[in-house]
């Protein structure tokens, strides 16, 4: 599936959410179904810096194709983590660097986008997008 | 005679108060804004506000210099302004209040300043462990820059200073003390008479940090004997961007400049400069005007109401969410300290604090999660941050009942 498609899927999906609470609720279960990191990358340099929240990526190539595992300590995060894998993950390096995410607006959570500090999602998609760049280099 | 006082009760008229705010009459997420985040910043009164609107409307000039009537007039204002400073901390003279950026202005202030000219290589600085990162890397780099060394009074578990410690890091290389009045974090009250007493015993300077006490005691820098005395206009419901620093006058006169430029100057050479009197010196370039204006305002303000009814009345509230929130499984109290203000930082057992805070701001309550700028003290503690609920006196118990619930709902939903 394409990137758009996997961004309009979710939209769907939380359209069916009538407030806050499901939304989160929905996001709190997408964070603890996130398949768990390799212990053995949860390590300081793969730990993204500046947030409150601490969140672990890994990348790897395979056939072409980025594929991510995270994890984070704080549960929202690592449902939203879940949401970027799901939409990123198993993408040409190509598709994951012109991404345009409009999705996270679109369920309104832009919150979590915000330029504060308290949170890594920020830093998570740039860091998901310069692994990208650096496959397409290596390419 | 309806409205006769009571004495006893601590006397706030909090709808009254509260409509003196209007930002809480706004909505957060629909929801009514329950703001308890005052230790990052206070919410400003009306007078306030509109004495900042004045300020633009009819008042603006540039300070010290022209000889136009609106030039005099608002003069004549901003020092009014320092006198109700000088005042509200019973100050001994106006020229030891200096308006700075804010309490890390004034802290920078010091260090770089009282650190050129008194601090040399070997000497020691004395903070303790419960600093804001403000009130530690001034110092930590003035000690690189020196090779002098940064000593570090410890704390208990229930966050206090552990005072024999202090006696014991005493010696004649210590060159100044730098010390919190009130914990941002774990909102303890420390003894700083009693610190100052025993550093001016030895003839030890003490600089405090007075950010998070000013909104919630009477500040007496005479009877505290402190050398320096900093603070923060926007926690204490005045505008953001103005601070003080005040600092006895001997103290001052013998220090260099800090920042130079306009304003600080009686004339200037190519060869020789010579220096303003205070307190000039230290406020190069157009100041914060209406800042100044906007604190002083809320001085008047709060003074109004009486800072001993409000230590009182947020002491009520400490106690009150203090108990409610020890009832709630699985939440501990991080500073428990005998002597406390009205901050309560808390840990929920398996819970990020960051996930709490996401949806307590859903419900539309605003609290602080993380490490305060205090990562020392969270080392101390082995956690990594912290979920942190101030009260000030517009706050109320109902929506200290608010906050609890909507607690209990976040714990909920992230076990």
């Amino acid at each position: 599936m394409k990137i758009e498609e996997i961004e309009n899927e979710i939209i769907e999906e939380f359209e069916m959410f009538d407030d806050w609470m499901q939304k989160y609720e929905h996001l709190i279960e997408l964070g603890k179904s996130l398949p768990l990191i390799d212990a053995k990358y949860k390590t300081e340099n793969k730990l993204i810096k500046g947030c409150q929240a601490q969140v672990w990526l890994h990348s790897e190539l395979k056939d072409g194709k980025v594929i991510y595992t995270a994890d984070s300590d704080a549960i929202i995060t690592k449902g939203m983590v879940a949401l970027m894998i799901r939409v990123l993950s198993d993408h040409t390096p190509d598709e994951i660097m012109n991404a345009k995410l409009n999705f996270v607006e679109k369920i309104g959570l832009t919150q979590h986008l915000s330029p504060t500090r308290s949170n890594g999602l920020v830093s998570m998609i740039k860091q998901m997008k310069l692994d990208a760049i650096a496959y397409k280099i290596k390419q | 005679m309806k409205e006769s006082t009571t004495i006893n009760k601590a006397s706030i008229n909090i709808e009254k108060i509260r409509a003196d705010f209007p930002i809480l009459s706004r909505k957060v997420n629909g929801k009514p804004l329950i703001y308890f985040d005052n230790g990052a910043t206070a919410q400003k009164p009306l007078s306030v506000i509109e004495a900042i609107d004045n300020y633009y409307k009819t008042q603006n000039a540039n300070i010290h210099r022209g000889v136009h009537t609106l030039s005099q007039e608002i003069t004549i204002e901003y020092e009014k302004a320092r006198s109700t400073i000088q005042k509200h901390l019973n100050a001994k003279h106006a020229h030891e209040i200096i308006f700075t950026k804010g309490t890390t202005d004034s802290i920078n202030l010091v260090a770089s300043s009282f650190g050129k000219k008194y601090i040399s290589k070997g000497d020691e600085i004395i903070i303790s462990l419960m600093e804001h990162h403000s009130n530690i890397l001034p110092w930590q780099i003035l000690c690189e820059e020196r090779g002098a060394i940064l000593k570090v009074i410890p704390i208990n578990d229930a966050g206090e200073l552990l005072m024999n410690e202090f006696e014991k890091l005493l010696n004649a290389k210590i060159k100044i003390v730098a010390l919190t009045h009130i914990s941002n974090t774990l909102g303890t009250i420390n003894p700083v008479k009693e610190i100052i007493e025993i550093a001016h015993s030895k003839n030890i300077p003490v600089l405090i940090d007075g950010a998070q006490a000013v909104p919630h005691s009477a500040i007496d820098v005479q009877d505290l004997d402190a050398d320096f005395y900093a603070f923060s206009g926007h926690k204490l419901f005045g505008p953001t961007g103005v601070g003080v620093l005040y600092g006895k006058e001997k103290w001052l006169n013998k220090m260099p400049p800090y920042q130079v430029g306009g304003g600080t100057i009686k004339t200037v050479t190519f060869d020789k400069t010579e220096y303003a009197d205070l307190p000039l010196k230290f406020e190069a370039g157009t100041p914060h005007i209406e800042g100044g204006i906007g604190l002083a305002t809320a001085i008047d303000y709060i003074n109004e109401i009486g800072l001993d009814t409000i230590a009182k009345y947020e002491h009520e509230l400490l106690v009150y969410a203090t108990e409610a929130i020890q009832k709630i499984e699985g939440v501990k109290i991080i500073g428990t300290a005998k002597n406390k203000a009205s901050v309560i930082s808390f840990i929920v057992d398996g819970l990020h604090p960051f996930d709490i805070g996401t949806i307590l701001d859903q419900l539309g309550i605003a609290v602080r999660t993380g490490h305060h700028c205090t990562q020392p003290l969270m080392q101390h503690f082995g956690i990594k941050g912290t979920i942190r609920a101030s009260f000030a006196f517009y706050n109320t118990k109902q929506e200290i009942d608010e906050f609890i619930k909507g607690l209990e709902r976040a714990i909920k939903m992230l076990k």
